[in-house]
């Protein structure tokens, strides 16, 4: 074993400190307000943190931009639109990570996620204006694949020349009749981080999809899954879970989705949220558009998908589906508690650190908890206020420069199609007895006391906080991965899972727990020096008799 | 099937890429400036960007690959980046003290026309270039050219900091082209048995292959130094490996400096590898040691030893021009046929490079610059080959057409051992036959029915 369990003790407002001393002013005085020491929890203002503010420049981000978070994030795991990317080819390329969104297109689906389609823009594009390529391109594109769907995305330079990309989409829709073509102004500059994407993302899926297919789809207890996006297969997992429990998912906004999934939303009967950040102003258009309540749900974790289960079952509130949910629990439930039993005597007492995401941070804690290992330092790549601090603090965001570029859209509940799933009494009778729709608490809350909350955590803290702290494990991406490695401490992404999982529902957790406890006691971290440089003394006292 | 809409039938394309067999110039240009010693890479345009092209170079090294990033937001892109610019120069050299920042342009910064020089004179006569600190900038728009032009361009860069004395010094400039640190090492070691003194640029060997000790060195031990580029207008001659990659920056040594360049293929292969080390110990004047010919030797045996599995085997293959140059030629040499060659950088002289290399050779040769990956499958489509040579995304098409692949290029996302052992001069000659006829047998052992299963080939 690498390392022994050890206390680990601190002061938060020393290693604060140490992490800005070598700042310029400006950048000290910044950087000071989006770390936070979680310690007045109980007190009446809770400390507030700076988040979903500008990367400074010049300082080695996490962050990645808004095109990443639109194609990406959003609309990547969406097997059967065809995505084109307009722009010079990098972008692109980078996008085209594929099977990390797995999906199961069937013998004869359409699946176009292996594929990368790139207007590949020229100088002379630039230039002249690229809507003349996009339009062909458009075209090409069904010429070859007849897809239901062609979505097209802006890359930085074609903001900048101002081609007008809803307008060809538009044109393109009309001229082929039975595709849908819409466009996303996802430009990576706009915005501070991804998070901004996945916005312009949800805004475009919910206008020019959601609504469309007419016809109810068969199935009981119909829900949306919002926020889950089947890295390494989390979703099929999650299915697995909810098929057993008689549970019907509408549609998953956006893993391993379909077309004809979103076109769907509007018939389910509550929205399930997962990833708060990227998704919490879908669920409430789809309340205010079609009448469906929502709630934050967490199927990472064997006890958070239990309770996510619950929570789902008492809104429907139905005898059958609550004892079934119990049934599936109870059948699940024993492999888990073995499995966890066994990694508890060798993960109790270790320490993690946790910088992913805008809701990952928070629920990948919860599997660390039932490992019984802690979390020193938390924190969310591109989260806002509302992910640390809990919904509450919405309203008094302030909206400045970079936010009021991404539009918001504005709803109103639809003169066909709107169904108040609950009367207002059922509604009350339910928050009565305990149960709380639309709330989330944050990230914060479920920190310990003095644990230290970072925004927008660069290469130079995390490296500092690994040195200072000497966490067993910690999370991040690919970007940070072998920084960390060097510095004899395993790094585990929670973008990618370092191609495992899946981590979601009850045999993800026992995924999970088996790979950090590969990860925390794997021998190779004991290799690091070599035995002569343990012990280089030995060398001169060394006599051959 | 993975590509399973991808139809046989071929259909011209005028507007959409699918599949590139390229990607863009500041990924280049960042791998270049990570073989500087002491240098961080620099990003000037929206963070995006270098997040994409750390991440790419992360998951190709499986080393950690710093990088900073002028973080555009809206304003940056409507007022100019020169504001980002300075403030990220002297947060860099406040926080992370490299000794070189080398600075690329993104598509968005060269649309709204930022000039580095002029943005880098700025920031010294403000103060925020420590003494004895550099900055290099190039241009590098992702609309022209590709990640070679890119890396191309930086190169060029590098080569601009030779300060030339006057007074010869005795050593040659080798510019080995965008390959592994492995690779740069294996040049290194070549040219240190040939015993001729060598500055090679970029090298990223001792960079992007460090060891896990404990330590993270955000610079680590390798690279090329600042002062060894200064002295590079000084070398007596200039060895630049592979027209695409670096030509330009030994052309520009030769026209501004004096330093004679002789541009010659990468020595992948037999015959590239004897022409490299022809020309080095022709500059500089020494004789060719025995070791060098055993290890020679050593390749022909394996090549004459193995030659029935190679021969008239066909291949298809895609990536970067002057890798694909060598490659072609390494397999002709060994009567293999390499029957699709695909890049998607551009350049005129590539398609003809190629045919020349398969001219008077029993089979055609389709090949295009400026293509996809796409298209090759469609070929493949139409009349198979015995073995894929390329990057991994080539590995759908393995799947789907059930055909092995040798992952060679770039970017190797899926597999290991790229970056620690070399495939250019003799033994990494060696070390692609091996592994191509690994390959092969592997496949007749699988394929071949029990009653000739062979335990001898």
């Amino acid at each position: 074993m690498a390392k022994t369990s050890k206390a680990v003790r601190f002061d938060p407002a020393d290693i604060k400190e140490e992490l800005l001393k070598k700042y310029p002013p400006k950048v000290a005085r910044k950087r000071a307000k989006q770390i936070m020491i979680n310690e007045a929890q109980e007190s009446e203002t809770p400390p507030e943190i700076v988040a979903n503010v500008r990367t400074i420049p010049g300082i080695i981000t996490m962050r990645g931009c808004t095109y990443a978070g639109c194609k990406g994030v959003i609309m990547g795991p969406t097997r059967d639109i065809l995505n084109i990317t307009h722009g010079p080819i990098g972008c692109g390329f980078y996008s085209w990570l594929t099977r990390r969104n797995q999906t199961d297109a069937g013998e004869t689906g359409e699946n176009y996620m292996t594929y990368c389609f790139s207007t590949d823009m020229q100088d002379q594009d630039i230039i002249f204006g690229g809507e003349k390529k996009l339009t062909a391109a458009i075209q090409e594109a069904y010429d070859l694949f007849h897809p239901k769907g062609i979505c097209i995305f802006a890359t930085c330079p074609v903001g900048l020349i101002g081609d007008d990309i809803h307008a060809v989409a538009r044109k393109m829709k009309e001229k082929l009749g039975d595709c849908n073509v819409f466009a996303f102004s996802c430009e990576g500059y706009k915005g501070v981080s991804q998070s901004a994407g996945h916005h312009i993302a949800n805004n475009q899926v919910f206008t020019h999809l959601v609504g469309e297919n007419q016809t109810p789809p068969e199935g009981e207890y119909k829900i949306n899954l919002l926020g889950e996006y089947n890295i390494g297969g989390d979703g099929f997992e999650i299915d697995r879970v909810l098929r057993k429990c008689g549970i019907t998912n509408i549609a998953t906004f956006s893993g391993n989705s379909t077309y004809a999934q979103f076109a769907s939303a509007q018939h389910a009967d509550l929205s399930a949220v997962m990833c708060h950040r990227s998704i919490n102003y879908v669920a409430d258009m789809l309340e205010t558009k079609y009448g469906i309540p929502w709630i934050k749900v967490n199927f990472i974790g064997a006890e958070a998908t239990a309770k996510s289960l619950r929570k789902i079952g008492q809104y429907f509130g139905d005898k059958a589906l609550l004892d079934r949910i119990e049934a599936v629990i109870a059948e699940e439930m024993p492999e888990v508690l073995a499995v966890a039993a066994d990694v508890k005597t060798r993960t109790q007492g270790k320490t993690a650190m946790l910088f992913v995401g805008g809701s990952r941070a928070h629920h990948y804690n919860e599997l660390f908890q039932e490992m019984g290992m802690k979390t020193l330092s938390a924190g969310y790549e591109f989260g806002h206020r509302d992910d640390y601090e809990g919904r509450e603090v919405i309203p008094h965001l302030t909206v400045d420069a970079d936010s009021r570029n991404i539009e918001e859209i504005e709803v109103e509940p639809d003169e066909k199609l709107f169904r108040a799933r609950k009367t207002p009494e059922e509604i009350k009778a339910l928050e009565d007895a305990g149960y709380t729709f639309k709330h989330y608490d944050g990230l914060n809350a479920d920190m310990d006391k003095g644990s230290i909350i970072i925004d927008d955590l660069n290469q130079y803290e995390a490296e500092k906080l690994v040195e200072l702290l000497k966490p067993d494990i910690f999370c991040a991406g690919i970007k940070e991965k072998f920084s960390i490695q060097k510095l004899g401490v395993p790094m585990k992404q929670l973008h990618s899972y370092d191609s495992g999982g899946p981590y979601a529902g009850f045999k993800g957790a026992i995924n999970f727990y088996k790979e950090i406890d590969r990860l925390v006691n794997s021998r190779v971290w004991s290799y690091l020096k070599a035995p002569w440089q343990e012990n280089p003394e030995l060398t001169a006292t060394f006599v051959w008799e | 099937m993975l590509l399973r809409h991808t139809p046989a039938e071929v259909a011209d394309r005028k507007a959409l890429a699918i599949n590139p067999a390229k990607t863009c110039q500041p990924v280049g240009a960042m791998y270049a400036a990570l073989g500087i010693h002491g240098c961080l890479p620099h990003s000037h345009g929206s963070q995006g960007c270098c997040a994409y092209h750390r991440s790419a170079l992360t998951r190709h090294y499986k080393e950690p690959v710093s990088a900073a990033t002028s973080s555009f937001t809206e304003g940056a892109s409507v007022f100019g980046g020169q504001a980002n610019l300075l403030q990220a120069i002297n947060n860099i050299f406040t926080v992370y003290e490299p000794e070189v920042i080398a600075v690329h342009t993104t598509c968005l910064s060269e649309t709204i026309g930022d000039d580095l020089n002029q943005i880098f004179e700025k920031a010294r006569r403000e103060g925020k270039v420590p003494e004895g600190c550099t900055l290099v900038g190039a241009p590098t728009p992702s609309y022209v050219g590709s990640h070679v032009t890119g890396f191309s361009n930086m190169v060029k860069a590098m080569a601009q900091l030779a300060e030339p004395s006057g007074k010869k010094n005795g050593k040659v400039n080798i510019i080995p082209g965008w390959v592994e640190p492995a690779d740069m090492a294996e040049i290194k070691r070549l040219a240190a048995l040939v015993g001729v003194p060598v500055t090679v640029f970029p090298d990223t060997s001792g960079v992007l292959d460090t060891p896990l000790t404990g330590e993270y060195k955000m610079f680590p031990d390798g690279g090329v130094t600042v002062m060894e580029l200064k002295a590079s207008g000084d070398a007596i001659g200039t060895l630049a490996l592979g027209e695409w990659c670096s030509a330009d920056a030994a052309r520009w040594l030769d026209a501004k400096c004096k330093v004679p360049c002789t541009v010659l293929d990468m020595p992948f292969g037999l015959a590239a590898t004897d022409r490299f080390i022809d020309v080095l110990r022709t500059v500089a004047g020494v004789t060719v040691p025995e070791a060098v010919a055993v290890e020679r030797g050593q390749l022909v045996d394996l090549i004459s030893d193995m030659h029935q599995y190679l021969y008239g085997k066909r291949v298809a293959l895609w990536g970067d021009p002057d890798q694909l140059i060598a490659m072609c030629e390494f397999l002709v040499s060994l009567d293999m046929q390499p029957v699709y060659v695909v890049t998607g950088t551009p350049g005129k002289k590539f398609e003809e490079r190629i045919q020349n290399i398969c001219a008077d050779r029993p089979f055609e040769v389709k090949v295009r610059a400026k293509a996809d990956m796409f298209l090759m499958h469609q070929w493949i489509k139409n009349e198979p080959v015995d073995l894929l040579i390329g990057n991994s995304y080539g590995k759908y098409i393995a799947r789907d057409e059930d055909i092995p692949l040798l992952r060679w290029g770039f970017p190797i996302l899926d597999r290991q051992g790229h970056q620690y052992f070399p495939t250019v001069g003799y033994r990494g000659g060696l070390r692609l036959l091996e592994k191509m006829l690994d390959l092969f047998l592997e496949r007749k052992d699988r394929d071949d029915p029990e009653t000739t299963f062979e335990l001898v080939l």
